[in-house]
């Protein structure tokens, strides 16, 4: 039968982990707005092969699977001389996994802003710097917000993988709280409240976002 | 990596390899069927019923896949639902793809113009009728796109099945990686792997759209 009391009493463990379910998702996406602005340029610039890069980068990074991505970095890491801690392995995992989608998020949006405005910037005798400076980045920025929320959504979610590398969020605490208490349906159903909770906070962000764009 | 490493496990990660397949078809196919059928029944059904559905896409919706498992598969035994790891992931993944796959189904049927379905009424088409004639041909060319790429993430959702102990590809690969301590050209061979799977399945995805839409295009 589902206990009721144990459901309850996995929230305090499961909620002090939050933490970390935030912190590499958070961390991540800032990671992943970073890159992602790097690598969108490198992808509008004018040189081939910077073009392809970023081409590349954004292929590889949608076509494998995070877990995949997440255990090729563990191991890497240190082969290659670099001793970080798992959770930094972790975060720069998220964050250059995100950068592919959000790349893409701000590619799209720079093309969805109608060429009239640029050449309009142009023709009163804007520079380049001002044009995007002034004009394409402000707009496409903003114009983006709700898909970028959507991004951190999808990042809390993959932010549960983490815990194959051994980082103490939501996902692994619950595995330990189960394993102590052998009830497992109730800890799970308690990690997926808190999971459901922080995503639908966020998706109301997102909608108000969304609401506030298109008055 | 050594050769005759790879011909040892070779046989392994084929099997590894069919199961993951297997899974990404199976998942794909009844998530598609069941999202279907989610969706007509939001479409034709009262208020309350729409909102139970509601709640049960945007639960799957806002939870993670892998704490989804967690619960089916440690979770539940204790109400009675015993299922070995591979049907538990079949059922998970299955779970997991329905509510995005009624998601695109829904906003594909709103994309069909009203006027059709009104004309059809007229006619005296019977609402089955209209559903098979009418909603459905129109909605899944609409809907493909969509459907094309939610697959592709899908195909890469499967290696998740790997935590539960479904022995598919990953699984299989992170076995033989902990045997023979070659973790880093295990997962790298890995990656490559399914990056070269889901640019396959994408080109495949875009060919058949361009088959399927190309009435649509060559009409404008």
């Amino acid at each position: 039968m589902f206990s009721i009391q144990t459901f309850l009493d996995s929230f305090e463990p499961l909620l002090w982990a939050a933490r970390y379910t935030l912190l590499v998702s958070g961390l991540g996406i800032a990671l992943g707005l970073v890159i992602g602005a790097l690598i969108c340029a490198a992808g509008l610039s004018r040189w081939p092969a910077a073009r392809r890069f970023a081409a590349i980068w954004v292929s590889f990074l949608r076509g494998v699977p995070l877990l995949v991505q997440l255990l090729l970095m563990y191991y890497l890491l240190p082969v290659i001389g670099i001793n970080v801690p798992a959770i930094a392995a972790a975060v720069i995992t998220v964050g250059i996994c995100a950068s592919a989608y959000i790349s893409e998020i701000w590619r799209g949006a720079i093309g969805a802003l109608p060429r009239g405005q640029a050449e309009a910037a142009v023709a009163i005798g804007m520079g380049p710097r001002d044009v995007w400076g002034r004009i394409i980045l402000p707009q496409a920025v903003v114009m983006s917000l709700p898909a970028l929320v959507n991004e951190l959504i999808l990042l809390v979610k993959a932010s549960s993988l983490v815990s194959v590398v051994g980082i103490l969020e939501v996902t692994r605490a619950s595995q330990a709280q189960a394993a102590m208490t052998f009830r497992p349906l109730e800890v799970y159903i308690a990690a997926a409240c808190i999971y459901l909770a922080i995503n639908l906070c966020l998706a109301g962000l997102g909608r108000y976002l969304e609401h506030r764009m298109a008055v | 990596m050594d050769v005759s490493v790879l011909q040892q496990y070779a046989p392994m990660l084929l099997r590894g390899f069919g199961i993951t397949i297997f899974c990404w078809l199976f998942g794909t196919v009844l998530g598609i069927v069941l999202g279907l059928i989610i969706a007509l029944i939001q479409r034709y059904s009262p208020k309350p019923v729409r909102w139970l559905l509601q709640v049960y896409i945007e639960v799957i919706r806002g939870t993670p896949f892998l704490v989804q498992l967690f619960v089916l598969y440690y979770g539940g035994p204790l109400i009675g639902l015993r299922l070995d790891a591979l049907p538990a992931g079949l059922l998970g993944l299955t779970i997991y793809g329905s509510p995005y796959f009624a998601e695109i189904f829904r906003s594909a049927f709103r994309a069909v113009p009203e006027g059709q379905i009104e004309a059809a009424r007229a006619i005296g088409m019977t609402e089955a009728t209209i559903i098979q004639r009418i909603l459905l041909p129109l909605g899944l060319v609409s809907a493909l796109p969509a459907l094309v790429n939610f697959s592709i993430i899908l195909t890469k959702e499967t290696v998740i099945l790997s935590i539960i102990t479904v022995p598919e590809l990953m699984y299989q690969v992170q076995r033989m990686s902990t045997e023979t301590f070659r973790y880093v050209e295990a997962n790298l061979v890995l990656a490559l792997f399914f990056w070269a799977l889901v640019e396959a399945i994408s080109r495949v995805g875009r060919k058949l759209e361009t088959r399927i839409t190309k009435h649509l295009i060559e009409r404008t």
